[in-house]
């Protein structure tokens, strides 16, 4: 198929999707709401009594439908593949004159946001039908909540598909705007400060990336490079050795500070926890699952540039120090912790910290592992966090100390919850296990200090296995009455889960695909 | 228009443009502040302007313009409002002035001096690699950035902090504009309408932190943590 249309249908049509639901949530706003709602409350209450069949057409009538909302990340994932199959072929496709551009890493993202997407907008429903039934949910907040995620996913595609790095960063930037209310959107003091919180040290952070794409910028116009290709991606690539060292480098600190700010790095990452906790479950599990990787994949794409403006050293010093900082930061607070979904969350920097490490080692082996590790944490952490949301409902409560028994009591949803948890810890056969064998095997074969810095990941990455294998055996095990859980919505989670470890036996016809995209990104 | 009086009227834009932040630091009514940063936004738009009129690019002025109006006219507006809906309650007049800064106003002044210190030394290397006089300019817009952030970071009222924010952002924007005549057209247009979303998006929830808290006071922000 053209490809115009395979790069431009993955942001427009979510786009399209969020608009349809803003201008249905306009149309109930403005009928006579008050009854209507009281009735449709009412009926939501009958029906959910008797809600053991998944009945897509309740939501349709009382509630905003969510299964509209299946269909961006089935496009999403259709553009993925067969631009997966085009660029393997015949190499990077492009379109509207460079601004869109297609390479393998493209095609790779693309698949891993539309799958992550799958299992949480799949879950959704369920999800909301739960606030529907405890009353923390309206008609206007579930309308907002699909046309928030749906812009949040029309965002990130864009800056999945772009090559120019300016637009990148406005796509980035754009995701913390959309997602702010969706991080804020019970209004409790709880989740305000979250929101106010997320918002200013994104903001604030990303401006820096953005300070650093303006020098990256000027250093590409002093080397000659016109003004509609400074910002074009392969074009700094090809011509990265005639960047200014010194100010490339200024811009690179900046940007691996700003687009790390993004992706849950030190030094700003005390927004994460508090974010990831607070917003609804299946956002959590798109913000975890992808929008980290999205971000860091933005400090993979610079670091091609560096790397050649500069030689490999600094990169490789500047993520391994951030990297490692992480890791033991996420480590120790996840030995401290009480909450499960801040467990989750700190869970998030501890694989993000891999990643970073993985691109530090930068061999052809370490990239791929870093790839596949993106893959395998948005399934297994999107799966998690889906999970955790129906434990919350299910418990109404997030501390880890008040929830105990929970196979006994819901053996469905502490089943799905244990194995993601499982899978996060990197147990065979989940892809985490062979992404990070590769990543250990990579990082002792690329010399002395980067041996000893794997080596220290290693020791907190067993730290954090402990701690979050204690804490989840502390929930779901022990004794437990045996309660009524509704089995809709366990679908997406089974499949992520099946789908991780289907990629950690083998990749299958993904293979090409992943060394191709570990090869754009510099893995010669 | 001759390079000595482009000269001149460049640096005076930019000498506004960084006096701005620094009054910005030196003030403690939000009212104030605003109105500071309106005129922060002029001068913005001055450089830009005067950019554009030295290149002879009509393209450059017309952004420059645009940026005026966003900085100086739209963002200044939609704090006004905010204010307005905090002062409007009498219970909470103290909602509208910043009463206890983490740093006092000598000690900000004085960072904010070590700070366009710290922003020449690390602006050398920029300024080396084409050295114009819209470049050696550059380092006025990496001082209001820092300041920016150290607004951001020691202000305890929720618009301060919106507007150390903004400092940031404008600090940016004329870091652009010096060292490149700005970014392309797309990408500034992206990045204007991110600023005014967000924007936005922190007005309403200072509304909601007023209604959850009682205050735009954040240091009262501490449900959350390990």
């Amino acid at each position: 198929m053209n490809a115009t249309v395979l790069l431009t249908a993955p942001a427009t049509v979510p786009m399209v999707v969020a608009g349809a639901y803003a201008l249905a949530g306009l149309r109930t706003r403005s009928t006579p709401a008050a009854s209507v709602t009281a009735g449709a409350r009412t009926a939501a209450h009958g029906t959910v009594l008797v809600a053991e069949e998944p009945e897509p057409d309740r939501p349709a009538k009382r509630s905003p439908s969510g299964w509209a909302a299946l269909v961006s990340p089935a496009v999403i994932l259709a553009c993925g593949s067969l631009l997966a199959a085009a660029v393997v072929h015949d190499g990077p496709r492009t379109a509207y004159s460079g601004l869109l551009r297609a390479d393998a890493l493209t095609a790779w993202l693309l698949l891993v946001v539309g799958a992550v997407a799958l299992i949480a907008c799949g879950s959704a429903p369920a999800y909301l039908a739960g606030e529907w039934t405890a009353g923390r949910a309206s008609e206007q907040t579930v309308w907002r909540y699909h046309f928030l995620v749906q812009a949040f996913l029309a965002a990130m595609c864009l800056a999945v598909v772009t090559a120019n790095l300016g637009v990148l960063w406005v796509a980035i930037e754009a995701t913390t705007i959309v997602t702010a209310f969706l991080v804020g959107h019970r209004r409790t003091r709880t989740s305000v400060e979250a929101a106010w919180k997320y918002v200013v040290i994104c903001s604030a952070g990303i401006a820096l990336a953005f300070l650093g794409t303006v020098l990256i910028y000027y250093a590409a116009r002093q080397a000659g490079i016109a003004e509609a290709w400074a910002l074009d991606w392969p074009t700094l690539v090809a011509r990265a050795d005639r960047l200014d060292p010194a100010v490339t480098r200024l811009g690179i600190t900046l940007i691996v500070l700003g687009f790390g700010a993004k992706a849950g790095l030190i030094p700003l990452h005390a927004w994460l926890p508090d974010a990831h906790s607070q917003a609804p479950a299946p956002v959590s599990a798109l913000m975890s699952g992808v929008l980290l990787s999205v971000a860091f994949t933005a400090i993979l794409r610079y670091r091609v540039i560096a790397d050649a403006a500069l030689g490999p050293g600094f990169t490789q010093l500047l993520l391994a120090v951030v990297a490692l900082l992480t890791l033991a930061l996420a480590a120790g607070l996840l030995l401290a912790q009480r909450d499960y979904k801040r467990m989750l969350a700190y869970s998030s920097m501890e694989h993000m910290s891999l990643i970073a490490l993985a691109a530090a080692i930068g061999s052809p082996l370490a990239l791929s592992a870093a790839l596949l590790h993106i893959a395998g944490h948005g399934l297994a952490k999107s799966v998690a966090f889906c999970a955790s949301g129906r434990i919350l409902q299910l418990t109404g409560t997030a501390r880890i100390g008040r929830v105990r028994g929970l196979l006994a009591g819901a053996p469905a949803t502490a089943g799905a919850f244990g194995l993601a948890v499982v899978a996060l810890t990197a147990f065979p056969p989940f892809s985490l296990f062979a992404s990070e064998l590769g990543i250990a095997r990579a990082g002792f074969a690329a010399g002395a200090a980067l041996a000893w810095a794997t080596a220290a990941a290693l020791l907190l990455v067993l730290v954090a296995f402990a701690a979050l294998a204690a804490r989840t055996a502390r929930m779901l095990l022990g004794p437990g009455s045996p309660g009524e859980e509704s089995p809709s919505g366990l679908g997406p989670l089974v499949l992520g889960l099946a789908a991780c470890a289907a990629l950690g036996v083998t990749l299958g016809p993904l293979t090409d695909l992943l060394h191709a995209a570990a090869h754009a990104i510099g893995g010669q | 228009m001759s390079g000595g009086l482009y000269t001149q009227l460049l640096d005076l834009a930019c000498g506004a443009f960084l006096l701005a932040a620094v009054i910005v630091l030196w003030r403690r009514e939000l009212a104030a502040i605003v109105r500071v940063f309106a005129l922060q936004g002029i001068a913005l738009a001055a450089i830009a302007v005067l950019l554009g009129a030295h290149e002879g690019r009509w393209d450059l002025v017309g952004v420059g313009i645009g940026i005026g109006l966003l900085r100086a006219g739209v963002l200044p507006y939609l704090m006004r409002r905010a204010l307005a809906a905090l002062a409007a309650d009498r219970a909470h007049s103290e909602e509208v002035r910043e009463t206890r800064p983490l740093v006092n106003v000598a000690a900000s002044l004085l960072t904010a001096a070590l700070l366009t210190l710290l922003a020449y030394a690390v602006a050398r290397p920029l300024t080396q690699l084409n050295p114009t006089s819209a470049t050696r300019a550059l380092p006025v817009g990496l001082a209001v950035v820092l300041i920016g952030f150290f607004v951001l970071v020691t202000r305890r009222r929720a618009l301060a902090q919106v507007v150390g924010f903004l400092l940031l952002d404008n600090g940016i924007t004329a870091t652009a504009f010096l060292a490149t005549s700005g970014v392309p057209l797309i990408v500034e247009l992206g990045v204007s309408f991110d600023v005014l979303l967000a924007v936005l998006v922190l007005q309403i929830l200072t509304t909601r932190m007023r209604e959850a808290f009682g205050t735009t006071d954040i240091d009262d922000l501490r449900e959350l943590h390990d």
